[in-house]
């Protein structure tokens, strides 16, 4: 049988970062007592009608913006009626066939469409496991029904589930930096379903899907999706069948429970909202959502890797707007060096030293980018070298200041004259005569015994790749 | 019928399951006259208002009372309200 | 005081205005006669005493009949339903306190067929309105019980709401005038939705200058409702009193529709009045109005079982099989607090939302109704006015028509294509006639449509046509 390759597409719900509901004028909140922010038209009393929330509607076309959609020139809503006592209409207005965003793309994943729509109440389910089955009865708090949300729909274009969180990640990281929302998925204010199928590698046609819902962190997609990847997988390399269904994944056991099977479905009997008119956003506010884009994580990747940086690297500076710019400060600073050499600073040798230190974030430290470009200038020019460096960048870490300054305080500049360094080396070949045979015999390792020895004789000054250099010289290699 | 039933939340009695039956045959025999009316290409009118964009300031109005919000429930509890166990599906 | 329940609305007001009238006196003496309701067209009256200090306004101390159908804070609202009994809303409906607001107060609210649905108004949970003029017989309905208080002078005017009809059949029903504004005119925030693309509120008086001076305290664009848009330039008092220049279409295939010989005899003598006054009558075509009531009721009760969706025993109002799992609450509680109309329209509106019958049924309504509105604006290029009878007969026996839902909706045939349109029209008192099988003299009600947002003009005509044809009968033994 061929192997069978994963299939997995992704729908977020975001919850927008408005001051008020949907619909209603109802501030919006998070643990407050229940019912405090509900009025007659969101706890759908008789004859209330819904408004629309204009920041609404300005934060999707920044969404859509984001995701490269195209915004559709004319939306409505629709009803998407059913009976559940988390929607107080049992109705939810949303957008259906007309939403407004359509066709998009994020890093490598093509976006299927963004809609608006509102949030359902909050069950408290009494009884034993907080989970539905087998509660006596349930309490419904309405504080949260109503809040804005723009579900993201995506086209199934992920093959993994390292892959599938990674690209969850990038998502929130660009949701994030347009403000538009919390995306704090442990509060639900970033929610992730997957849908997951697999089908033989190479075809083309998908497979039967099942929909996972709501995971409320990274690492529990992953393993979700990769649970039920391998149960797909086992049922059919059994000969079963995949059936269309609804999952819950209990990360504590790792278990997959069916929500709903595809006989209960339901017919949710959409329609156009009568209460509500088109929204058809003018070229001004999708120009205004454009221009108020800040540089997206996506697009801060490319740009690092066209400046020469690995892309891991690019995509662990672009991630925090904050690194990228402390980044991009240190770069305008440092003079002749290349932007990758700075990368490579300040994700490798800095984040150590903030980690030995007891954590924190580059820009929160107290090595300013100006002394990190000293530093890494001293460094490029050999006036120190990359030992000494770590030296100053340890101290730099727990004091600040200047490079400069620590470099003539602990004595770490090397000497300028090579001479002087090809007499110690050659001092060092003369006193370890075995490891020198060793090096001339092909052994690469031995040549640390006589850098080290170096090293002792110049306290560190010394720099590694020329004392290499010239032990391989002086040893006529 | 049935499912109709179901999908409204209506617990129809035997009685009401065929007066119904009767009722809605005859009424959607007339109804029917529509549904074979040519109007391919006729745009569908959902409501008569030619208005787009209307929407408000996302500025906070005060909400109820607790107590009044709570004050119509059937049956209100800690703040709350309180509902029958929802089954598997309900 | 039977002196001061003779005034129009407009007369009462401008004597209060002058101090010539005690506001309080006015009052008082309407809440006795609301008092003596005999007619089942009251719900519940208002007994606390009302604050006659900040009636100031161009409806200062008028008392208004409201249907149940508008919210109004802290006092029983129903909808005419068990599912609502007990309820009080938290909240009031605009068009109720834009009335406050002109210094109008509620003298009560008035009984109608459960959640609007119904043109007799034998739907009501808490029983049938007698027509004041036969009470062997309906006043027609939804709106049954504001046209019974006014035309039985249990209330000086009163506010009610047409989705196909609901003001207009039972104001022809009872003899009163009767007004459906564009849709659109008046904000529907808080007026209980039973098809929310169609539904409007609207007044029921005694005569065309009551219905203007109700419709200029309602009309407006309110921010709770997205589809408001109000009428530009306000509504003023008619005054027009002849129709010269202005031109009336009798739709060309109104000799096909079934009515009454006595209905079609009011209706030539008033486009006789028509003419007297200098107006010219023409035919217009309105080919798809014939399927009007076929879209009507598919539109309307699809809409209706999404909005009667909320009603499930949770928030406010009734419960029942709270002691069982949640889907037996709710479907006990729904089966028990709605009556059998309620749930008739519940049924086929589902039915035509569900999936596979959308495109057939919902889908294809919709664009009956882009043809109806369409014959509407073709037809009004070549006129001012759309004129049919109101009602295909005058009031019909209690229990005449409860067996067969169909004949009762196709009552609905006149006025279901204006609804559908969104246009405006009134019905105005224009004659009597005798029923089909005999009886008493029964009032015929002649609407006039008007395209939308026309309402000034409307009420101009309609103004000219009423002083001309100077209807003054009274339902025997209204006075006691
Ligand atoms: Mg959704
Ligand atoms: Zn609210």
């Amino acid at each position: 049988m061929a192997e069978l390759e994963a299939v997995i597409g992704l729908e977020i719900h975001v919850q927008l970062a408005t001051k008020t509901k949907m619909f209603c004028g109802c501030e919006l909140s998070f643990g407050d007592e229940p019912n405090v922010h509900t009025c007659p038209v969101c706890l759908a009393h008789p004859g209330v009608l819904p408004v629309v929330n204009e920041q609404a509607i300005l934060y999707a076309l920044q969404i859509a913006a984001a995701l490269g959609c195209e915004v559709a020139p004319r939306s409505i809503f629709h009803r998407k009626n059913y009976f559940y006592p988390d929607s107080p209409k049992a109705y939810q207005i949303s957008q259906y066939d007309t939403p407004i965003a359509g066709a998009g793309r994020l890093g490598d994943v093509r976006i299927h469409r963004a809609h608006l729509e509102e949030d359902a109440a909050k069950m408290i389910h009494a009884g034993e496991s907080g989970r539905i089955h087998g509660s006596s009865a349930s309490l419904v708090d309405f504080n949260r029904g109503g809040t804005p949300l723009v579900e993201i729909v995506t086209e199934p274009d992920l093959r993994g589930a390292a892959e599938a969180a990674e690209w969850a990640r990038l998502l929130r990281e660009t949701v994030r930096q347009l403000g538009v929302s919390d995306v704090n998925m442990e509060e639900g204010s970033l929610r992730v379903d997957a849908n997951v199928s697999v089908r033989p590698a190479g075809t083309e046609t998908l497979g039967t899907k099942t929909e996972l819902k709501n995971m409320n962190s990274f690492r529990f997609l992953q393993r979700g999706v990769e649970a039920e990847l391998e149960r797909q997988r086992r049922l059919i390399e059994s000969g079963g069948e995949v059936e269309q269904e609804t999952l819950h994944f209990d990360p504590q056991s790792g278990s997959l429970t069916s929500l709903r099977s595809k006989e209960e479905a339901h017919d949710y009997r959409y329609f156009p909202e009568p209460d509500l008119v088109a929204i058809a956003p003018t070229e001004e506010m999708a120009r205004t959502a454009r221009e108020s884009l800040p540089e997206l994580p996506a697009a801060r990747i490319e740009r690092y890797v066209g400046e020469g940086l690995a892309r891991d690297v690019a995509a662990v500076l672009a991630a925090d707007p904050e690194t990228a710019a402390y980044f991009e400060q240190v770069s305008t600073d440092v003079s002749g060096v290349e932007p990758k050499v700075v990368a490579n600073w300040v994700t490798g040798e800095l984040a150590a030293a903030l980690r030995a230190a007891g954590g924190g974030t580059a820009a929160e430290s107290k090595v300013t980018p100006a002394a990190l470009a000293e530093l890494i200038t001293l460094v490029a020019r050999k006036t120190i070298s990359h030992g000494s460096g770590k030296t100053v960048l340890a101290a730099l870490v727990e004091e600040g200041g200047d490079a400069q300054v620590i470099v003539e305080r602990e004595g770490l500049a090397m000497g300028d004259d090579d001479g002087d360094l090809e007499s110690i080396v050659a001092a060092a070949i003369a006193a370890d005569p075995a490891a020198a045979e060793q090096i001339k015999a092909g052994n690469g390792k031995a040549i640390g015994s006589i850098v080290g020895a170096v090293m002792r004789e110049t306290s560190g000054r010394a720099d590694g790749g020329d004392v290499n250099r010239l032990i391989r010289a002086q040893l006529g290699l | 019928m049935l499912h109709v039933a179901r999908l409204a939340r209506l617990k129809l009695t035997e009685d009401e399951v065929e007066t119904m039956t009767g009722d809605l045959s005859g009424i959607l025999e007339h109804v029917d006259r529509i549904s074979n009316l040519d109007l391919e290409g006729v745009e569908p009118t959902s409501h008569v208002v030619a208005l787009e964009n209307v929407w408000r300031a996302d500025e906070p109005r005060p909400s109820l009372p607790p107590e009044v919000a709570l004050a119509s429930a059937p049956e209100p509890q800690d703040g709350a309200f309180r509902v029958p166990s929802p089954q598997a599906d309900a | 005081m039977a002196g001061i329940l003779e005034l129009t609305v407009a007369e009462a007001a401008a004597q209060i205005a002058a101090t010539e009238l005690s506001a309080e006196e006015y009052f008082d003496a309407w809440r006795e006669a609301a008092a003596g309701d005999d007619l089942n067209a009251y719900l519940f009256h208002v007994e606390h005493p009302v604050d006659h200090q900040a009636m100031d306004g161009p409806l200062g101390g008028i008392p208004v009949a409201v249907k149940d159908i508008f919210c109004t804070e802290g006092t029983p609202t129903t909808a005419g339903s068990r599912i609502l009994e007990g309820y009080r809303p938290p909240y009031t409906a605009t068009a109720v306190r834009r009335l406050d607001a002109a210094g109008a107060r509620v003298l009560g609210k008035t009984n109608m067929d459960e959640f609007a649905m119904g043109s007799s108004n034998e739907n009501s949970a808490y029983g049938p309105v007698l027509n004041p003029w036969d009470r062997g017989r309906v006043p027609g309905g939804s709106s049954g019980g504001s046209a019974a208080a006014v035309a039985g002078g249990l209330a000086p005017c009163a506010i009610g709401t047409d989705t196909g009809g609901s003001i207009r059949q039972p104001a022809s029903l009872c003899g009163i005038v009767g007004l459906k504004p564009t849709y659109g005119a008046i904000s529907r925030y808080g007026m209980i939705a039973f098809a929310s693309s169609l539904d409007q509120c609207g007044p029921f008086t005694r005569d065309v200058t009551d219905a203007a001076l109700l419709l200029a305290a309602m009309e407006g664009r309110d921010p709770c409702d997205s589809t408001s848009v109000g009428i530009e330039g306000g509504i003023l008092a008619p005054s027009r009193e002849d129709l010269g220049g202005l031109r009336f279409g009798v739709p060309s295939d109104l000799a096909g529709a079934g009515f009454d010989a006595g209905v079609r005899e009011v209706f030539e003598a008033t486009l006789k009045w028509i003419e007297d006054l200098g107006g010219e009558l023409a035919e217009v075509a309105l080919p798809s109005a014939e399927h009007g009531i076929s879209a009507y009721y598919v539109i309307a009760p699809a809409e209706a079982s999404s909005n009667l969706a909320r009603y499930d025993g949770v928030r406010y109002g009734v419960r029942a099989g709270g002691d069982g799992d949640l889907l037996q609450m709710y479907e006990t509680t729904r089966s028990q607090g709605f009556g059998t109309e309620v749930k008739r329209r519940i049924m086929l509106g589902t039915y035509a939302l569900s999936s596979g019958y959308y495109d057939a049924y919902y889908g294809q309504a919709q664009k009956v109704r882009t043809r109806i509105a369409e014959d509407f604006k073709a037809a009004f290029e070549k006129v001012d006015f759309v004129v049919t009878p109101t009602s295909p007969s005058v009031a019909f026996e209690l229990g005449e028509k409860t067996a067969d839902p169909l004949s009762m909706y196709l009552n609905d045939f006149f006025t279901v294509p204006m609804s559908l349109a969104g246009i405006p029209a009134i019905s105005i008192p224009a004659g009597l006639a005798e029923p089909e099988g005999g009886g008493r003299q029964l009032p015929v009600g002649f609407q006039i449509a008007a395209p939308a947002f026309a309402e000034q003009k409307l009420l101009e005509a309609s103004y000219a046509l009423e002083q001309a044809i100077g209807f003054d009968a009274k339902p025997v033994g209204s006075d006691g």
